[in-house]
């Protein structure tokens, strides 16, 4: 479980500068995506450690797969570079533990 | 060692053509004039002299989805379709392109509804010619079975990796009996290697396939299909050498001229219309008209310096369209007039609309179509694009 809810390794990406760089057509080997594309979140989930019971569901549910384990796997942290804010991890905690707070509030 | 010689059709030669081969996956939806190549097939299956999975799926979208599905692992995929068909196909054929996929795919060339016809012409696949995938045009059944091979050869080559589409004129082309030279599976094989992609889907070596991208991006991955596809025009020419010192026949590359050295009129022609044309420049040139023609073989890439280079010595080209893009002109035609456009020799040029719906074009007709050269060198007033053997006043 913990190897599953870790995070893989974030590879800086580099633009290619000659073509041949870029792959024959679109298929590459660990082709992670690139573009962070979280600029239209209205919302960001906040995970609050103290009623967080470590369920995991949130991860379970996340269309986007940017829910994860902090490195000492003591608590749930969620990537905002790549989060849409659609909020679904906030709706299917059972807990309570997520909460929806305007992007203006930060 | 005695040649091997088979009396098949269009269809069947193709299937001969596929067989040597040797596919892992071929996926196809009936549909007429193309149904004899895959029935064919699937007794090739059946029988065991063909050991490949026969994908009988529930339309053309899923046909060319399998082939794609079945490449991305490294199969070597054939699918077959007509008309109606291939533009069922039309959102595949972009992805299939785009995705890099050397999938060979027969198409028997059919005109298109409405009104209804089963019939002849070339609306089909010329009105795809954008769709990203290599295009030839076969004119008997032995080049049916040859191209198969080389098709293969071109699509699956490392600068290329691009699908190729092989045409063959629906009734004239694919329901037409002829003696082909079948190779034997060895020569086959000593010519056509086995595929190896280098983008295979493997779980060992995992990898994103058939990703998105982003603005970005995107334009640097159309960059490459127009490059691959522009190199093909150099791995034709050797795919058709190679095929040549292997089974001692080839067909020009690109294009094939038929006495244009000393021709001052040329017809150009796209599929089994060349043969009747041939005939038709051999009665002329016995009358003494200095008549020649211009076989286009692949439509993309396009011979443009074929063109270019033919229009430096002859005074007018005809071309042929069973087709025509409704308002303008026909897609040769306008192909052929661009690569004209850039040589700049001001060769007078003639669009003749002919066979739509599977109108016969007699030798009586292509003998009007020279005339009308003939009379628009002399100054008559002629319009450019002539609808050839309407049956009434217009």
């Amino acid at each position: 479980m913990s190897t599953m809810l870790s995070r893989p390794a974030i590879k800086k990406f580099k633009k290619p500068l000659h073509i041949s760089e870029y792959p024959t057509g679109p298929c590459f080997e660990a082709g992670h995506l690139v573009t962070e594309n979280a600029g239209w979140r209205i919302e960001r989930p906040v995970v609050l450690p103290e009623k967080c019971v470590g369920c995991y569901y949130c991860y379970l549910c996340c269309p986007e797969g940017v829910i994860f384990k902090s490195e000492d796997e003591s608590k749930i942290e969620i990537d905002y570079a790549f989060c849409k804010g659609c909020g679904i991890c906030a709706r299917v905690c059972k807990s309570d533990a997520i909460e929806m707070i305007k992007e203006a509030c930060f | 060692m005695p040649v091997e010689k088979a009396f098949v059709s269009g269809n069947e030669a193709v299937a001969l053509g596929v067989r040597l081969a040797r596919p892992h996956v071929i996926s196809a939806y009936p549909i007429t004039p193309q149904t004899t190549v895959v029935e064919r097939l699937s007794e090739m299956v059946e029988d065991g002299s063909l050991k490949a999975e026969f994908m009988y799926v529930e339309s053309e979208h899923s046909a060319l989805s399998a082939c794609m599905g079945a490449s991305s692992i490294g199969a070597r995929t054939f699918t077959a379709t007509s008309s109606q068909g291939l533009l069922y196909m039309a959102e595949c054929l972009h992805y299939a392109s785009g995705g890099r996929f050397p999938i060979v795919m027969m198409n028997a060339n059919r005109s298109l509804a409405l009104p209804w016809s089963i019939y002849g012409d070339q609306r089909d696949s010329l009105s795809l010619l954008d769709c990203g995938w290599i295009q030839v045009y076969v004119e008997d059944a032995q080049e049916s079975l040859d191209m198969v091979l080389q098709s293969y050869a071109i699509a699956e080559n490392g600068k290329v990796l691009t699908p190729v589409m092989q045409n063959l004129d629906g009734f004239a082309l694919t329901h037409t009996y002829e003696t082909v030279e079948v190779p034997t599976s060895e020569q086959a094989d000593a010519f056509l290697p086995p595929f190896e992609t280098p983008y295979k889907l493997d779980l060992d070596k995992p990898k994103n396939m058939a990703f998105s991208t982003g603005p970005a991006d995107n334009m640097e991955f159309k960059y490459q299909q127009h490059k691959a596809v522009l190199d093909a025009v150099k791995v034709i020419s050797e795919v058709d050498e190679s095929f040549y010192i292997h089974f001692g026949r080839r067909y020009g590359g690109m294009t094939e001229a038929y006495r244009c050295d000393d021709a001052e009129m040329v017809m150009v022609t796209l599929g089994s219309i060349t043969g009747t044309c041939r005939a038709v420049v051999d009665e002329l040139r016995v009358e003494g008209w200095k008549a020649g023609l211009l076989k286009i073989r692949f439509m993309r890439p396009f011979p443009e310096k074929e063109i270019m280079d033919l229009s430096t010595h002859v005074r007018a080209i005809g071309v042929i369209d069973k087709d025509i893009s409704f308002g303008y002109e026909g897609t040769i035609f306008t192909n052929v007039n661009s690569a004209l456009s850039k040589a700049r020799t001001g060769v007078y040029a003639l669009d003749f609309i002919a066979g739509l719906g599977g109108r016969d074009i007699s030798r009586q007709d292509i003998r009007k179509m020279f005339g009308h050269l003939k009379d628009g060198l002399q100054g008559i007033e002629l319009n450019r694009v002539r609808f050839i053997n309407i049956g009434v006043a217009i």
